[in-house]
C-alpha cells in the first residue's frame, strides 16, 4: 500500500452512514444507473476521441463519478446547478440526455452552444443547468445572481455551484461565496477535492489541511462528505440543501475523492507518486464500491448490473450515432448572437475587394 | 408613473435625469434592480439612487460587500433568470475588478447559447476633477475588443435619460459610462419631456452642424468640442461640426461616414489615452471606407499616454486642452 499519498487517503471507515440510507431500493438503482453512465458515458468519448471523431479536449470524471451524481440527486428540479467538466453525472441526474453532450463534443450545430462552446460548456435552463465556463470560481458569483433572482420572485430554489479545490484559491470564489454568506443566500459551494488541480497537488493550493475549514470564516454551515460513496453524499448534501432551504444561508461542501485520470486525456500523470492511481483504482473506486453495497444488501443482484450495462450500451452508443449524423455547423453561423439580431446585425467577415 | 424625489427646478441635471429614468423604468417593471457597494442605505457615492429603498426596499437595493466580480457575477446570474439588474461600480475605474465576469461571462453568455444577458453596468467615469490615477478612468477602449459588450456615454442631461432606460430595456449587457464632471454641471440643466422616451443604443447625434471640418467625440469632450467650434467659427470663419458618438459599441459607422463625406476633414477627439484608445478604432473606418472623401490626414486628439495625474497643473497637461483642440482645427483646415 501507499502511505505517502500526495492526495487524501481513503477513508478508514468508509459506508459509515450505508446502512442508514433514506433512499428507496428503485431510488438505489437509479443510482447506480447514473453512475455507471458515467463512466460509460466517459469510455465512450475517450474512444470517439481515440476515432479522431472527436476535436478538442476530452474531460472524464474516472474515478470521482459519485460526487457529482450523489450531491445532485438530492436536489429538486426547481434547483439550479453549475456543474465542472468533471460533474457530467450531476447533469443526467437533472435531466440532460447524453446525445446533447454528444453534439457539444462533436460540435454539431444543433448543440445547445450551436457548437461556438466545447463539451460541457452550454445551459439548459429549462432543466436548471447553468452554463459554466473555463474560469473557475466564476459560476459562485453568477449562481448568487440566480438566487437573488429566486429570491425577488419567491421561488425559494437552491443553487450549487460545483467547483474542484484548485478554484477555492480564486478570488471569485472568495467574493462568491462571502456575498452569498452575507446575504444568507442558499447557495451550496460544492467543492470536490480530488487530489490535483491540472497537475498541482492540494498541499501546492492551500495550507489549511481541509478546505471545508474556509466555511468557518465566512460564518457559513461546512460539511464534509466521502466523495466515494454516493450514499453518503447524497445524505450529506440533503442535509446541506435541507439547512439552504431553510432560510439558514449558504453551505460548503468539501467532498473527498481522487482523479484516476489527468486533467484531460493528454495529461500523462507524471506527476503523480507511482502506484497512487492503482492504489485508488483497488481499494476505494465509487463503482466497485456501489456494486459491493448493492450486492450485500440485495438491492440488484449481478445479473441485474449486467442488464443496465447492457442496456446503457445500446442506449449510449445510439445516442453517440444519432448525434454523429447530426449536420455540422455552416462556417457563417460563427457570426450570429454575438447580440441579439434582431437589433444588432450578425457580424459576417467583411468583403476584402469590394 | 411616479417621480424620484428631485429639486424644485424643472430644469435637472444630468445625475438627477439618470436617477429619474433608473426609478421610472424600477417602478414600471419590477424585475429591474439595482445592485452594488454602497447603493442602497446610502444611496450610492454621488447620490444617483439615494431614496430608492425607501420605495423599492432591499430586496431591490442590493448593497453588497467590495466585491466587484460577485456584482458582475450576481447581475449575470440575475439576468439568466429573467431580471434586469442595474449594476454599479463606484467609479468606473473598479470595473478592473470585475472584468473577468464580463468579459468572459457577461459579454460571452449569448453567444455560448447559455442566455441572453439583458443587464446594465453604470458608474461615474472621466478625469478633469483631481481624482488622480484610479478614479478618473475611461474605460471604453478596455472593451472595444471584446465582442458582446454594448458602451455608451451621454453628454447631455436628454440623452443620459433616454439611454439609461434604452440600456435596461436592452437584450444584451450594456456599459453605461456617466462622465462625473457632468453629473451637476449647471450647462447641461435641461427641462425633459414628461412623457417616456428613449434614446436608441448604436446612433450618434449631431451636435452641431458644420461644413469646413468634423470633430468626432463623445462623453465631456463634447463640450469642449463645442467651445473650440465657436471659437473657430469667431476667430477663424470656420464652420465645425460636432459629431456625439453617444454609443461606442455599437458604433454608428453611418453618421461617421456622412460627416466625413460632408466636411472631408476628421479630428477624432477622446479623454482616454491616445495609443490604443477608440480613436484608432474610428481613424480606421474612415480610412478604410471613405479615404477617397478626405482632403487632409485624419487627426486624433487624446490624452498623453500615462495614467490619469492628480495636480491640477499635470492633469490639465495630460488631457486636451481646449488650446489644443483649437490649433489641431486651424492645423487640418489649413492642410
Amino acid at each position: 500500500m501507499i502511505t505517502n499519498t500526495t492526495a487524501r487517503p481513503a477513508p478508514k471507515k468508509p459506508l459509515s452512514c450505508i446502512n442508514e440510507t433514506s433512499l428507496t431500493k428503485e431510488q438505489q438503482r437509479e443510482l447506480y444507473r447514473y453512475l455507471k453512465m458515467t463512466r460509460m458515458f466517459d469510455e465512450k468519448t475517450v474512444m470517439l476521441k481515440r476515432q479522431a471523431k472527436l476535436t478538442g479536449g476530452v474531460f472524464t470524471s474516472l474515478g470521482q463519478e459519485a460526487t457529482a451524481v450523489g450531491t445532485a440527486y438530492a436536489l429538486e428540479p426547481r434547483d439550479f446547478i453549475a456543474p465542472l467538466i468533471r460533474d457530467i453525472g450531476a447533469c443526467f441526474v437533472k435531466g440532460i440526455e447524453p446525445r446533447t453532450i454528444f453534439l457539444q463534443y462533436l460540435g454539431k450545430g444543433s448543440a445547445p452552444s450551436r457548437a461556438t462552446d466545447v463539451q460541457f460548456h452550454f445551459a439548459d435552463l429549462e432543466n436548471g443547468f447553468v452554463g459554466p465556463i473555463s474560469h473557475l470560481g466564476d459560476m459562485i458569483p453568477v449562481m448568487t445572481g440566480v438566487l437573488l433572482a429566486s429570491r425577488m420572485k419567491k421561488e425559494n430554489r437552491v443553487a450549487v455551484a460545483y467547483i474542484g479545490e484548485g478554484a477555492s484559491s480564486t478570488g471569485a470564489f472568495h467574493e462568491g461565496v462571502n456575498f452569498a454568506a452575507v446575504q444568507k443566500l442558499p447557495l451550496i459551494t460544492v467543492i470536490e477535492n480530488n487530489g490535483y488541480a491540472y497537475s498541482t497537488p492540494t498541499r501546492n493550493q492551500a495550507a489549511c489541511s481541509n478546505f471545508v475549514e474556509k466555511a468557518v470564516g465566512y460564518g457559513i454551515k461546512g460539511l464534509t462528505a466521502d466523495g466515494n460513496d454516493v450514499i453518503h453524499c447524497y445524505e450529506v448534501m440533503k442535509e446541506a440543501v435541507a439547512h439552504a432551504r431553510g432560510g439558514n444561508g449558504a453551505v460548503l461542501l468539501e467532498v473527498h475523492t481522487y482523479r484516476r485520470k489527468g486533467h484531460a486525456e493528454h495529461d500523462n500523470q507524471a506527476y503523480v507518486p507511482d502506484g497512487e492511481i492503482a492504489w485508488w483504482a483497488e481499494h476505494n473506486d465509487p463503482m466497485t464500491r456501489y456494486e459491493k453495497y448493492l450486492i450485500e444488501n440485495k438491492v440488484m443482484s449481478q445479473a441485474e448490473m449486467d442488464e443496465t450495462v447492457k442496456d446503457l450500451k445500446t442506449f449510449l452508443d445510439a445516442e453517440a450515432d444519432w448525434a454523429e449524423s447530426q449536420p455540422d455547423p455552416t462556417p457563417e453561423s460563427a457570426a450570429y448572437e454575438v447580440f441579439d439580431n434582431s437589433i444588432v446585425p450578425p457580424a459576417f467577415k467583411k468583403e476584402v475587394l469590394s | 408613473m411616479s417621480t424620484a424625489p428631485k429639486s424644485e427646478t424643472k430644469a435637472v441635471t444630468m445625475v438627477e435625469d439618470i436617477r429619474q429614468g433608473l426609478w421610472e423604468e424600477m417602478t414600471a417593471d419590477e424585475s429591474v434592480f439595482v445592485i452594488g457597494e454602497d447603493v442602497g442605505t446610502y444611496g450610492g457615492a454621488f447620490k444617483l439612487t439615494e431614496g430608492f429603498i425607501d420605495q423599492f426596499g432591499v430586496e431591490r437595493m442590493i448593497d453588497t460587500p467590495i466585491s466587484e466580480a460577485a456584482i458582475v457575477g450576481a447581475a449575470c446570474g440575475a439576468a439568466l433568470m429573467g431580471m434586469r439588474p442595474v449594476a454599479e461600480f463606484q467609479f468606473f475605474d473598479f470595473v478592473s475588478c470585475g472584468f473577468d465576469m464580463l468579459t468572459n461571462y457577461a459579454a460571452k453568455s449569448r453567444y455560448r447559447g447559455c442566455g441572453g444577458i439583458p443587464a446594465v453596468f453604470r458608474g461615474p467615469c472621466g478625469g478633469g476633477v483631481r481624482g488622480g490615477p484610479f478614479h478618473s478612468l475611461n474605460a471604453e477602449a478596455f472593451f472595444l475588443n471584446t465582442a458582446g459588450l454594448k458602451m455608451v456615454e451621454p453628454s447631455t442631461a436628454y440623452d443620459a435619460k433616454g439611454l439609461i432606460k434604452a440600456a435596461i430595456r436592452d437584450p444584451d449587457p450594456v456599459l453605461f459610462f456617466e462622465h462625473k464632471k457632468l453629473y451637476r454641471l449647471p450647462r447641461l440643466r435641461e427641462e425633459l419631456p414628461e412623457e417616456d422616451y428613449i434614446v436608441e443604443i448604436g446612433k450618434a447625434r449631431t451636435a452641431r452642424e458644420g461644413k469646413d471640418l468634423s470633430i468626432i467625440t463623445f462623453g465631456a469632450m463634447v463640450l469642449n468640442a463645442l467651445d473650440a467650434a465657436e471659437e473657430l467659427e469667431k476667430s477663424d470663419g470656420l464652420s465645425v461640426e460636432v459629431i456625439d458618438l453617444r454609443s461606442l459599441a455599437p458604433l454608428d459607422k453611418e453618421a461617421i461616414l456622412e460627416t466625413v463625406k460632408k466636411t472631408n476633414r476628421v479630428m477624432i477627439l477622446h479623454e482616454a489615452s491616445l495609443t490604443g484608445g477608440i480613436g484608432g478604432e474610428l481613424s480606421a473606418i474612415i480610412a478604410e471606407e471613405a479615404f477617397e472623401w478626405l482632403d487632409a490626414p485624419v487627426i486624433r486628439v487624446a490624452s498623453i499616454n500615462t495614467p490619469v495625474p492628480f495636480a491640477p497643473q499635470m492633469e490639465d497637461y495630460y488631457q486636451p486642452s481646449l488650446g489644443e483642440i483649437i490649433e489641431a482645427g486651424r492645423k487640418l483646415a489649413a492642410y
